[in-house]
């Protein structure tokens, strides 16, 4: 599905922000990114749908090379790419719906975008998935009168709207509540699921990721290291990637059920039970 | 307790010598320069007594301006309306020009020769104050409301082209990429993220510009680029001043207005 090929990216700064990185997706999965902040987790996942040109390497979706698609080609592909922000980027002054249908944007000309009339298909689509994301009846609230969830599940279904063949999520919960990060995360990898689109998430919180993803890839200096199941990351591989530090307290269990307590006593009583 | 109990904040200029030097230097320019000959280059030539000769001038005109004479309403009726009407066409040209002027000086938005050429014609265009335009565009149109229009339409075009490229450069990138990522083209990423965005503060801008125009299209006129103004250049030079303050009483509550509308609206756009 995705294929990633000894990517490399230095900023003209000469900030070597990815250094060789070889990432290989080949079923519909939640891959988590993880890393310390300046890994290249951002620089990552923008250079797969090259809002950041890569220096080097090659990034193929679905047998296409997307590193060398013109301008032109380079939108098309982007439409099969649905993209998830930290801060959410919807456009403030415009309704939900308009944020939801900008999905479309690729597919509609300038007039039909310009006086919003989208086709009848995509009006039912973004309906359905307003509905689905837990925004029934807010088509016509502006977005900037929404909460931090809220406008994550706008972006969730701006994102969707795109039918992505991949789904590319820079640190979705960073700005958000440890509650609403995890009915996010919840969210996001459900409807991951469900329509059996693969994604890309960069994420700070190791806990969230090992709760949620199918799969883990540490990043750490521009380079993979570690690439394994939830279960497989151990203290060693924690610091491996982010440096020494008592990573007791962060390793958990894998539950996919939202009962675990949050509070540290509770933990350290889980931890001792089990 | 050992901390101390007095603090000072600290000053602009840390060295004291330096402080007081240049406010020491300051008063002294001052005085050199106002007392003619003094000092050579800096004193500029002012006659004082001349001052002293122009009061009872002052008091002679401020007598025969009232009460003012509206008698010749007819000719200010006509020179507002002309003033008013200049205004409004040359804001609403001034607005649509400055489209896409305001988006060829986004750096953000547009390649960098495109850029350069943007930024070179708003710096163009602002370095002249309006009555040197004005007075460029009456030697080139002859006297008239073609040549007060026309400098009011540069002037629009600049200030709100200016306002607009700052805006769209001080925009969130986030929005402007999360369209990108859609495949959305450059077109419609201005439709989706840049026009909702900057909308209610083009209009406040414009209609601030309107206000504005209202007040210029006063001064523009005493180079003879028509409305009230040229009225009231007219005026002074026959020494009609009755008449003259009837036109600034008149300007003063067309300035007024002006902007009572132009405060109420922009209060509206939120």
């Amino acid at each position: 599905m995705l294929s990633i090929a000894d990517l490399i990216k230095v900023y003209p700064t000469g900030t070597r922000a990815l250094n060789g990185v070889t990432l290989k997706i080949d079923q519909p999965q939640v891959v988590a990114i993880i890393g310390s902040s300046g890994a290249g987790k951002s620089t990552l996942i923008r250079c797969v749908n090259r809002l950041i040109e890569p220096t080097s390497g090659r990034v193929v979706l679905n047998e296409l090379d997307v590193t060398t698609l013109s301008r032109a080609d380079l939108r098309k592909a982007r439409r099969r790419m649905g993209m998830i922000f930290q801060e959410y980027n919807l456009v403030e002054r415009l309704t939900v719906m308009e944020n939801a249908l900008s999905g479309r944007l690729g597919y509609v000309n300038f007039w039909q975008a310009y006086r919003r009339r989208y086709p009848p298909a995509d009006i039912s689509t973004a309906f359905e998935l307003l509905d689905r994301v837990g925004l029934k009846g807010y088509q016509d609230t502006r977005a900037d009168a929404l909460s931090g969830g809220q406008r994550q599940r706008v972006g969730i279904a701006r994102a969707l709207m795109q039918h992505p063949d991949l789904l590319l999520v820079d640190e979705p919960t960073a700005s958000l509540d440890p509650k609403t990060s995890r009915q996010i995360m919840r969210l996001l990898c459900e409807l991951a699921h469900e329509r059996g689109t693969p994604a890309l998430v960069n994420i700070h919180d190791v806990g969230l990721a090992q709760s949620y993803a199918d799969r883990i890839v540490g990043l750490a200096g521009g380079q993979v290291a570690f690439d394994g199941t939830p279960s497989q990351l151990t203290h060693q591989v924690l610091t491996d990637i982010y440096g020494e530090e008592d990573w007791s307290k962060t390793i958990r269990k894998v539950d996919k059920d939202d009962k675990k307590p949050k509070d540290r006593d509770a933990l350290d009583r889980e931890s001792a039970a089990g | 307790m050992s901390t101390p109990t007095t603090w000072r904040p600290p000053k602009l200029i840390a060295n004291p010598f330096l402080r007081y030097g240049l406010i020491s230097f300051a008063v002294l320019y001052l005085i050199c320069s106002l007392v003619p000959n003094l000092v050579p280059y800096v004193s500029l030539d002012i006659d004082w007594a001349r001052a002293g000769r122009g009061l009872p001038r002052a008091a002679d005109m401020l007598k025969r301006m009232v009460p003012p004479d509206f008698s010749r309403w007819e000719l200010l009726q006509k020179g507002v309306f002309e003033s008013v009407r200049m205004a409004l066409a040359a804001s609403l040209l001034g607005m649509i020009l400055a489209i896409p002027l305001g988006l060829c000086a986004a750096r953000n938005l547009v390649p960098m020769p495109v850029y350069l050429v943007g930024r070179a014609m708003l710096a163009i265009t602002r370095t002249f104050h309006e009555v040197i335009i004005a007075i460029f565009f009456v030697k080139i149109f002859g006297f008239g409301p073609l040549a007060g229009v026309l400098t009011l339409v540069v002037a629009s075009m600049s200030f709100i082209g200016k306002m607009l490229a700052e805006d769209i450069e001080n925009m969130p990138p986030g929005q402007l990429e999360a369209i990108r990522a859609t495949g959305a083209s450059f077109p419609k990423m201005l439709l989706y993220a840049v026009q909702p965005q900057m909308l209610p503060r083009y209009l406040g801008v414009s209609i601030y510009r309107l206000d504005a125009n209202i007040r210029h299209s006063t001064v523009v006129g005493i180079v003879g680029a028509g409305g009230i103004g040229q009225v009231l250049a007219a005026s002074f030079s026959r020494y009609d001043y009755d008449f003259s303050l009837a036109i600034l009483l008149t300007i003063i509550t067309l300035v007024f207005l002006g902007e009572f509308f132009s405060n109420w609206v922009r209060g509206r756009l939120r």
